[in-house]
């Protein structure tokens, strides 16, 4: 099924399908994308995007992203602003990977100076940083000091040795959401996620060396507010979450409001992944406390990954982390629902934002920015196959009609069963090689489920962010080394 | 369905990773949904050897959230323990308000280089997820988040 008929164009790359589209919406879909981009969206991104809108307490639109596809409750690329009074609160409208994450890092080198180290530096970031199935961390944390973890998020990987005060400054909420309570998640979470502090995990994370050249940057100045200051400068980016912690948090709440929901909130199940629970209720206010020490545990985990990045580098380059200029440009959560300020024409109201696979995106003059980026607007980091690279973007004060949010990354076109079909691991390796990029995979099988053909074309998702007023492209960021989980 | 096994991957959430299992009864189709899950997480699944013991019993009110629960338990003890288990011996069987299912869980810990690791499950999720009579037997319908 194409796009739904009922669909029309309300702004550039803006669509909107009214109320009627599911007989019991009570806001409508709003869809963000270029005609394309929408046209080959899958249909059943309406169909949960439909389902969402009919959830209790959303306020003005179930909303799309460019990069949206069918996910499991809410589509992936999902956006559902809810009231905290008469709203409720959904695990499968944030996901499995609590505050599955982006962190784009700058360096000093340029890379004629990181191209004779390129092997050494990949095999350096794969054996240090581990990554797929069954790995473990190199953080040996007590459960006290996990429950810090959960309170503190990545300040309390900085007070342990892992980083620097300055990365605080440009992670997304300082690298710590405030409502967590430890109390509220389960010895079995606390079991599961413990020793993997430190992991990148597998599937569609990674950790990549990335180039910028001269020819890819869109906005110079906004690049060199961002740190991107230097000709064919080396990046690094990397996308991991909170791991099995985060992966039983939203696993225990969604069973608990599978059961709660009929008999005690008496609450119509549409989706059973669309499970949640009102937000003033105490199981809502377990899970988003709950959900809050999952978003800290994935801040910490990308700080101490960073503080391996930085030591593999120093130790390659012979030279200090600080002096090779490694430091964090931003980090950005995906996968959160948090009460934000939003200016309304009645003036400021506050509601629930869940983001799946979104990124929030604050404009320039924001107060939650850091000093260095209130005139530009936040960095905003959309990360595209390992084949094609990814976008840094910055947000804009036309994102205010989706709550400040934006695309996360290029978002898939099919299953991974069938990109398993399309082509096969030794296939894939030797394209990247043809396109200069190392790959260090620690799956076959997921590389094949993550080659390229299996993303929507990550320049189209950009441009349309951009045109449709969501966040505006400041550079094109090319992979030449991937460490793939 | 690939060979005797029970299951087979679709083609279907584009995000993640879908099954369909069968089985003439309900027991065979859980079993059937648990090597689903171990062959989602290693490419060599028939490698791994019967040298680990669990028992597990489990009580949902319908078919689908036992089936959910029965399945998040495998993701647990591989990602809290490290343990690739398959289901020995299962049997599920239906009260008045509930269904319950008891297991005899098999299998061994990870060993990267004999199973080769292929996807990180996150979770089983509910999307879709259906038990239903089919002409022959049962069959379910699972999504994992990958």
């Amino acid at each position: 099924m194409p796009a739904p008929r009922e669909m029309r164009a309300i702004g550039p790359a803006t669509f909107e399908v009214p109320l009627g589209f599911r007989a019991d919406m009570r806001v409508p879909l709003r869809v963000y994308g270029s005609e394309k981009l929408v046209a080959e969206m899958d249909d059943q991104v309406f169909l949960q995007a439909a389902n969402v809108a009919t959830l209790p307490g959303i306020v003005d639109a179930s909303i799309c992203m460019p990069d949206a596809h069918w996910g499991y409750g809410f589509p992936i690329g999902g956006v559902a602003a809810m009231d905290p009074r008469s709203g409720v609160i959904s695990p499968g409208g944030i996901g499995f990977d609590i505050n599955c994450g982006m962190r784009l890092v700058r360096t000093d080198l340029t890379w004629p100076e990181v191209k004779p180290h390129l092997r050494e530096l990949v095999d350096g970031l794969a054996a240090r940083v581990p990554a797929g199935v069954g790995s473990e961390g190199f953080v040996r944390s007590s459960k006290q000091d996990f429950m810090d973890v959960l309170r503190g998020g990545a300040a309390w990987a900085v007070r342990a040795g892992y980083g620097t005060p300055e990365d605080l400054e440009y992670t997304e909420s300082r690298g710590c959401f405030p409502g967590a309570d430890p109390r509220t998640v389960s010895e079995r979470a606390v079991k599961r996620g413990r020793t993997q502090l430190g992991t990148l995990g597998s599937g569609n994370h990674y950790l990549e060396i990335q180039v910028v050249h001269p020819e890819d940057i869109f906005d110079a100045a906004l690049a060199r507010s961002f740190g991107i200051d230097l000709p064919e400068q080396v990046v690094l980016m990397f996308h991991c979450g909170s791991r099995g912690f985060g992966h039983q948090v939203a696993t225990d709440y969604l069973q608990d409001f599978l059961r709660a929901m009929p008999a005690k909130f008496g609450l119509e199940v549409i989706d059973r992944e669309l499970a949640c629970a009102p937000i003033q209720s105490a199981e809502g206010r377990d899970y988003f406390a709950a959900m809050c020490c999952a978003a800290n545990m994935s801040f910490a985990n990308r700080q101490v990954i960073l503080q391996r990045i930085r030591e593999v580098f120093s130790l390659v380059f012979g030279r200090s982390a600080e002096t090779l200029g490694i430091r964090t440009v931003y980090d950005v959560a995906h996968n959160t629902a948090r009460f934000e300020q939003i200016a309304t024409a009645r003036g400021p109201r506050t509601l629930l934002v869940h983001r799946k696979g979104a990124t929030r995106a604050l404009p320039p003059g924001h107060a939650d920015l850091p000093p260095a980026y209130r005139a530009t607007g936040q960095p905003v980091i959309i990360g595209g196959s390992m084949e094609t690279g990814s976008y840094l973007l910055a947000g804009v004060a036309t994102g205010a009609a989706a709550f400040f949010s934006t695309a996360h990354g290029s978002g898939r076109t099919m299953s991974r069963h069938h990109a398993r079909k399309l082509a096969r691991c030794s296939e894939v390796e030797e394209r990247m090689r043809k396109r200069g990029i190392l790959l260090r995979a620690a799956s076959r099988r997921v590389v094949s489920e993550e080659a390229g053909p299996a993303y929507k074309n990550v320049d189209e998702v950009a441009e349309a962010a951009e045109l449709a007023g969501l966040s505006k492209r400041v550079a094109h960021l090319r992979p030449v080394g991937n460490v793939k989980g | 369905m690939s060979g005797s096994a029970g299951y087979e991957f679709v083609d279907a959430v584009t995000s993640d990773l879908s099954f369909v299992a069968r089985g003439d009864s309900l027991d065979e189709t859980f079993r059937a949904a648990a090597d689903a899950v171990l062959a989602a997480t290693v490419e060599n699944p028939e490698d791994v050897a019967p040298r680990v013991r669990r028992r597990i019993a489990l009580e949902e009110p319908d078919r689908e959230l036992l089936l959910l629960r029965f399945l998040n338990e495998l993701v647990y003890l591989r990602d809290a323990e490290g343990l690739l288990l398959r289901a020995a011996h299962v049997e599920v069987e239906a009260g008045p308000r509930c269904v319950r299912v008891s297991a005899e869980l098999v299998g061994e810990p990870l060993d990267a280089g004999r199973h080769r690791p292929a996807s990180d499950v996150k979770a089983v999720t509910a999307h879709g997820l259906r038990v239903t009579p089919a002409a022959r037997g049962w069959e379910a319908t699972v999504t994992l988040d990958v």
